[in-house]
């Protein structure tokens, strides 16, 4: 079983979901970037997802693509990223993902990118615009490796495509919520509880809820079978952090 | 999905909510498209509505000067300006067939935009265009077109604020609206099966003129030219020539100001292999994966990738691109003023200005054909900043 599937399993044991957190590499700035990320770990965070900035994020809404941008004017890269983590390897008890989009780590070359992964301790990726029919190359170079690439299914993802997914996959299932770009929204969107049983009935794989979550407020919309066993949340910790706010009081009204 | 591929280059680097709208349009593409009653119905509204066939012109004058014989495809006399409208009536009738109400697009110049809206218009479709604030500012003719064709305008105020940025929102907004609404992607690139789809809508130039020579001349062409930018209007000129050995075939990037270093529109000459809006190209970007901004004084060319099917026409050989700098562009589109009657858009200008600008790669007493993709009306006011302000 995949590191990533553990801690998720983990957390499912003592009966509240796994704890996702999401936060763009060298976001605010490059010292707080990591007194965060060193934060959400000790402050209950199952998994981390790093994001990884790109120029052209076409799944993202305004609070990740500033994020990305800011980053990258910041110098960010994702050599450094890679550098900056295999340095701290040890350090964070979570799982760590890295998100991102696939122009970078293309440049960055698929193989150097898994072996310095795994020489980082990165579990596992995210590629936002990579489907299933473009996987299948990066995903075998992943697998030697043991390192997870989570496959992401929406509204949209009816049982045919969940299927092409299955046999493959390691770590979760990222479930997006609406049919849109990351972001904060008021209320989940009445086609949730539907995707998720949809996948629950196809996955084997734990299944992480995100894209507008801010608020543990919004699980208790949904009926007990369609509960997530993750939730992601990614824009509303940034726009949390960006206005001083720390990551510990984040956190705090998820445990 | 079917071979989303053209040799090692295209494929399809979507968000998987994007793949159920695309597999349906590439399903729309392989059932409904081929049909005689589609056919017939693009047909006529692409005779009736936009003004097909667009004349094929002799010029005399250049002919004379260059000592081979130059012919213009005269795309910049379909309605709307230029050759968009093939593209744009093919997918709105598509769409419509498909169910769709809404068309969504992006639009750089305005030119796919405005050409986007009209059929809008004319097919009883709602219309909702994207475009970068600095696009707004600078053509802002157009957007007063687009408005009064019924369409509504979004400015995107996110990254470079150009072409670049308008599709990434495009495809934000494609993912939220997709049950409704049909993308009518503006160029031969993109996710499959846009480049493949906007080649089948343009190919009708490169049918036309072939024909069109044959009648007059008796013979093929001997070379035949057209811009590059995203690389519609060339694709549609180069296919239907492709098996053809004899003709050569050449495409024309965008140098800008041309000094070593500078930005750019020429991704097939000076970029290099990467992933931008959902294929795999030659593209504008940094060692780090980051994609550069794109320039060029031509609007229509102003951007960092270039449509799949170039880079395997390029690297297979049987096109060659070469580049166009501003200046060069601005010269021939004077030139094309004066000695023809003819006010060339920008981007055709590019075209032109590689064949005058290189007399020796064409046989004496050969033939010629440049595609004019659209007029010029629209850049006048580029034209005259430029020159009051050198």
């Amino acid at each position: 079983m995949n590191i990533l599937e553990q801690k998720i399993r983990l957390a499912m044991e003592k009966r509240r979901p796994a704890l996702i957190p999401f936060l763009t590499a060298g976001f605010p700035d490059g010292g707080r970037f990591w007194s965060s990320l060193v934060e959400l770990d000790e402050s209950g965070a199952d998994i981390i997802e790093i994001g990884v900035p790109f120029s052209d994020p076409v799944a993202d809404g305004p609070v990740v693509e500033e994020a990305s941008r800011r980053a990258l004017a910041n110098g960010v890269t994702l050599r450094g990223l890679m550098k900056e983590l295999s340095e701290r390897k040890g350090l964070i008890g979570a799982g760590l993902v890295l998100m991102g989009y696939v122009n970078p780590f293309l440049r960055y070359g698929f193989e150097k990118l898994a072996d310095d992964a795994a020489a980082a301790g990165v579990n596992g990726f995210i590629i936002s615009d990579m489907p299933f029919e473009e996987s299948a190359f990066l995903r075998g170079i992943l697998k030697k490796r043991d390192i997870a690439l989570i496959p992401l299914v929406g509204p949209n993802t009816n049982e045919e495509r969940m299927w092409l997914y299955v046999a493959e996959n390691e770590g979760y299932v990222y479930v997006v919520s609406v049919m849109g770009t990351t972001g904060k929204r008021g209320v989940l969107a009445s086609q949730v509880a539907a995707t998720l049983r949809r996948a629950r009935s196809i996955f084997s794989l734990p299944l992480a809820l995100g894209f507008g979550l801010y608020d543990p407020s919004q699980l208790k919309m949904l009926p007990d079978d369609a509960q997530p066993d993750a939730v992601v949340f990614g824009s509303a910790l940034l726009t949390h952090l960006d206005s001083g706010g720390s990551a510990a009081e984040f956190l705090q009204r998820w445990r | 999905m079917k071979n989303s591929y053209f040799g090692d280059v295209g494929g399809c680097f979507v968000p998987e909510l994007l793949m159920p709208p695309l597999l349906e349009v590439e399903a729309a593409m392989e059932n409904i498209l081929p049909a005689p009653e589609f056919q017939a119905e693009l047909e006529d509204l692409l005779h009736n509505f936009a003004g097909r066939p667009t004349p094929l012109t002799y010029c005399p004058t250049l002919s004379g000067v260059l000592g081979f014989h130059l012919w213009l495809k005269r795309e910049d006399l379909l309605h709307t300006g230029a050759h968009k409208i093939n593209n744009t009536l093919g997918q709105a009738l598509l769409a419509k067939k498909m169910g769709k109400t809404a068309l969504v697009a992006e639009t750089g110049a305005g030119q796919h935009g405005v050409a986007t809206a009209a059929v809008a218009a004319r097919l009883g479709m709602d219309c909702t265009i994207y475009m970068g604030s600095e696009d707004i500012a600078r053509q802002a003719p157009n957007v007063m077109r687009m408005k009064l064709l019924g369409a509504t305008v979004h400015a995107v105020e996110n990254g470079t604020r150009t072409l670049k940025d308008a599709i990434n929102e495009t495809l934000r907004a494609w993912i939220s609206s997709q049950e409704s609404t049909h993308y009518c992607f503006g160029t031969a690139a993109g996710p499959h099966p846009f480049p493949t789809l906007v080649r089948k809508f343009q190919s009708v130039i490169g049918r036309e003129a072939r024909s069109q020579l044959v009648k007059k001349t008796g013979k093929l062409p001997d070379a035949i030219v057209a811009c590059v930018g995203g690389g519609s209007n060339a694709i549609g000129l180069f296919h239907p020539f492709l098996e053809d050995m004899t003709v050569r075939i050449i495409g024309v990037e965008a140098a800008g100001v041309g000094e070593p270093g500078c930005f750019n529109s020429a991704p097939l000459n000076l970029g290099d292999l990467g992933v931008l809006h959902g294929n795999y190209t030659m593209v504008l970007q940094n060692n780090d994966g980051q994609i550069e901004p794109s320039y060029s004084i031509s609007a229509g060319l102003d951007y960092p990738g270039v449509g799949p099917e170039h880079v395997w026409l390029c690297k297979s050989g049987r096109v060659r691109y070469g580049m166009v700098k501003d200046s060069n562009a601005l010269a021939a589109f004077h030139c094309l003023c004066k000695t023809e009657g003819i006010l060339p858009a920008l981007e055709s200008s590019h075209a032109l200005a590689y064949v005058l600008d290189h007399p020796q790669e064409f046989v004496p007493g050969s033939t010629v054909v440049v595609n004019l993709s659209g007029r010029g009306d629209k850049d006048i006011g580029i034209v005259a900043g430029r020159e009051m302000n050198p």
